[in-house]
């Protein structure tokens, strides 16, 4: 089953008078449960592609589905609730809230979709356990590693189950041990049925990915197919 | 919205105020200072006003004062010197206010005069008053001693009086004031009665000796019969002044009349001026109604009121205008905060909800704290400056009620700013 399909999507900055296309006609399908690996030189448009698939900005043009909802000409509040529910998002800079503890910050994408207080701690407390860090759930985020930043925000973007976990270059700021450890997890995730969709630089994680999307210039240059990683 | 989301997101800007609490508190500190400001300002403006109206209050509303004043062309220096002038309100004025007009209930007829009182070797100046018994009607006489003036003492002409407690504290001191016998000029009169001080010279504004500048510094009254007024002091008043002597003969310094009711008190001025103005061709006379006063003063209080209240509302705008500055201060520099929570599904009200909750907050807790302080502050003016104040609840509901729509209206802007950043830029935002 197809969850992400988009077809044409194309993505205009006006910058002053100068019009740059940082995506071209771009037509890419994704089935549940797939590793992808989004790779291509600084500037080829994996950042801008991957902000359409998160649905934190809207196509110049083009088609983009994701599981039944047509998302490409939504409205705001529609596509905050669909960053809510469907979509988890892993930053490289990790992106916690400073001034929030662990569980707290897990909880915040339960807090904007109504979950009750009591199920979000649980819920949180759950998460934080499976990423091995359950004895740290009062923790600021000044107060942890990186490698371990990075695991709340796994947990975060678990939090409302959603259908694509997104990650823009997730260990571009870890050093080699954590790195893997984070990989570690994705791949864990993933064998659980997690679709995961990752910009990397990293050989590592190209290998790891079942698809490997080469981007040139805004367009999609070649598509590579792994047999299924590890 | 529901009720769990409003209680975390005010738990939440607690939170992020809490953990600015330095900069919190320099915020809500204009908040306080303004809303403390209305309410102190009102106070003061309601106790002038009060007591303004006490004063006139205790001239009585259902009076009607008639005084007599030097007549225009006699103001002129006069080169003759010596001449003989006769004016002002007299005895036939009182009888015929008694007899023409029926809705009049007392007609209190005063002669005024400003003389020394001598008791042993103390000396005081004070204001002599000849009246009649019934001037009980016209103003509320407290007794802390004795009696005051009756028919006998009035018929007889006797030589009683009454003194007030300025008088009763400067002559007096320890001494039993009943039975002694105070010396005005040159005849002694026995104290029957001791009243609480009831209206000083400057507040009736009225005797004719008073308006011409002759005495300051008067310490109080006392209150013989006008019989014994008229036998012991006559009614020719020698003055020597700058322009020569100046002889002049007054009857009467002041009529006070009390109308039944207050509707009636207008209609009477009318009848009273129409009766005067034939019998005064000098225009000899003037008619002070304290119910007018009253109204007077009421308007001025608005006035006051209004523009006290407006100085300090515009002290609880640059309060406002504070928040304001120190919010999109805080929106700036939780950009990145704003693009994480749009990320993670937050739509654009609720981050506007979370910003307006941080500042109704603020002045919510500024306005409360305002009103507790403001209230403290007239307690403080009244005991250190013994200015008069009245702090009212309509005082306290409007301060904290500007204040409440100052932190909405002054917190909307960076509310709405921070929700209409674009969430990949605020992401961005270092
Ligand atoms: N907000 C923006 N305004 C103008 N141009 C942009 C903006 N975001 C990206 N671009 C341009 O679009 C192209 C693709 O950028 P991006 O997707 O960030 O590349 P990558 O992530 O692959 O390095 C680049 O040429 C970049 O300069
Ligand atoms: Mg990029």
């Amino acid at each position: 089953m197809a969850i992400v399909e988009i077809e044409k999507l194309s993505k205009n900055y006006q910058m002053g008078r100068l019009n740059v296309a940082a995506l071209r006609d771009v037509n890419l399908t994704f089935e549940k449960g797939q590793y992808i690996a989004i790779m291509g030189p600084s500037g080829s448009g994996k950042s801008t592609l991957l902000n359409l698939l998160g649905c934190l900005d809207r196509p110049s043009g083009g088609c983009y589905r994701l599981g039944n909802d047509d998302v490409a000409k939504m409205e705001d509040d529609e596509l905050s609730k669909i960053r809510g529910q469907r979509i988890g998002f892993i930053f490289q800079s990790y992106n916690l809230i400073a001034q929030l503890n662990v569980v707290e910050n897990i909880e915040v994408p339960m807090y904007y979709q109504g979950v009750s207080a009591r199920k979000s701690s649980e819920r949180a407390k759950e998460l934080a356990e499976l990423v091995g860090l359950g004895d740290r759930i009062d923790h600021r985020p000044s107060e942890l590693s990186g490698g371990q930043q990075q695991r709340v925000a796994i947990a975060r973007a678990l939090a409302n189950d959603p259908l694509i976990l997104l990650a823009d270059e997730p260990t571009g700021n870890l050093d080699t041990q954590s790195g893997g450890e984070i990989l570690h997890l994705l791949d864990d995730l993933n064998n659980q049925g997690k679709t995961l969709i990752v910009v990397t630089h990293d050989a590592q994680v190209a290998k790891r990915a079942e698809l490997v999307i080469h981007l040139l210039d805004g367009t999609v240059e070649r598509i590579e197919h792994n047999g299924k990683g590890n | 919205m529901n009720w769990y989301r409003f209680r975390q997101t005010i738990k939440l800007g607690a939170k992020s105020l809490w953990m600015h609490r330095l900069r919190s508190t320099l915020t809500a500190l204009g908040i306080i200072f303004g809303v403390c400001s209305v309410i102190a300002m009102l106070a003061i403006g309601e106790g002038a006003s009060q007591e303004a109206q006490d004063q006139i209050a205790r001239l009585g509303s259902r009076n009607i004062i008639i005084k007599t004043i030097k007549p225009p062309e006699e103001e002129r220096p006069d080169a003759q010197g010596s001449q003989m002038k006769e004016h002002g309100l007299t005895y036939a004025d009182a009888e015929q206010f008694k007899h023409t007009i029926p809705d009049i209930q007392v007609v209190v007829p005063q002669r005024r005069l400003m003389q020394e009182a001598w008791y042993l070797n103390r000396k005081i100046a004070i204001e002599v008053i000849g009246t009649i018994p019934w001037y009980t009607e016209i103003a509320p006489v407290d007794l802390y001693q004795g009696r005051f003036l009756n028919s006998a003492d009035l018929n007889y002409r006797q030589k009683v009086c009454i003194i007030d407690e300025e008088i009763f504290n400067k002559l007096f001191l320890f001494d039993d004031p009943l039975g002694a016998d105070i010396k005005i000029s040159g005849d002694f009169y026995r104290v029957i009665g001791v009243a609480s001080k009831l209206e000083s010279a400057a507040e009736n504004g009225g005797s004719e000796a008073d308006s011409s500048g002759q005495i300051s510094g008067v310490a109080g009254n006392v209150y013989i019969p006008l019989t014994t007024a008229k036998q012991r002091f006559g009614e020719i008043n020698l003055q020597i002044g700058t322009s020569g002597q100046n002889v002049e003969k007054v009857e009467l310094q002041q009529i006070t009349v009390q109308v039944k009711k207050t509707e009636q008190v207008l209609p009477t001025v009318e009848i009273l001026n129409n009766l005067l103005s034939r019998s005064h061709k000098k225009k000899d006379y003037q008619i002070v109604v304290p119910l007018e006063l009253l109204r007077q003063a009421a308007q001025t209080k608005k006035i006051f009121s209004i523009v006290l209240g407006s100085i300090a509302a515009i002290s609880l705008l640059v309060g406002g205008i504070g928040i304001m500055n120190i919010m999109l201060a805080t929106v700036s520099e939780r950009t990145r905060e704003i693009g994480i929570r749009r990320a993670l599904g937050a739509k654009r009200r609720d981050i506007i909800f979370q910003f307006l909750s941080e500042t109704v907050m603020l002045t919510m807790a500024g306005g409360l704290l305002g009103i507790v302080l403001g209230s403290l502050i007239p307690f403080l003016v009244t005991y250190w400056a013994h200015m008069p104040t009245v702090v009212t609840g309509s005082s306290l509901i409007l301060s904290f009620g500007i204040s409440a729509t100052i932190g909405i209206t002054f917190g909307l802007y960076p509310a709405y700013r921070a929700a209409h950043m674009d969430p990949i830029e605020s992401l961005r935002h270092e």
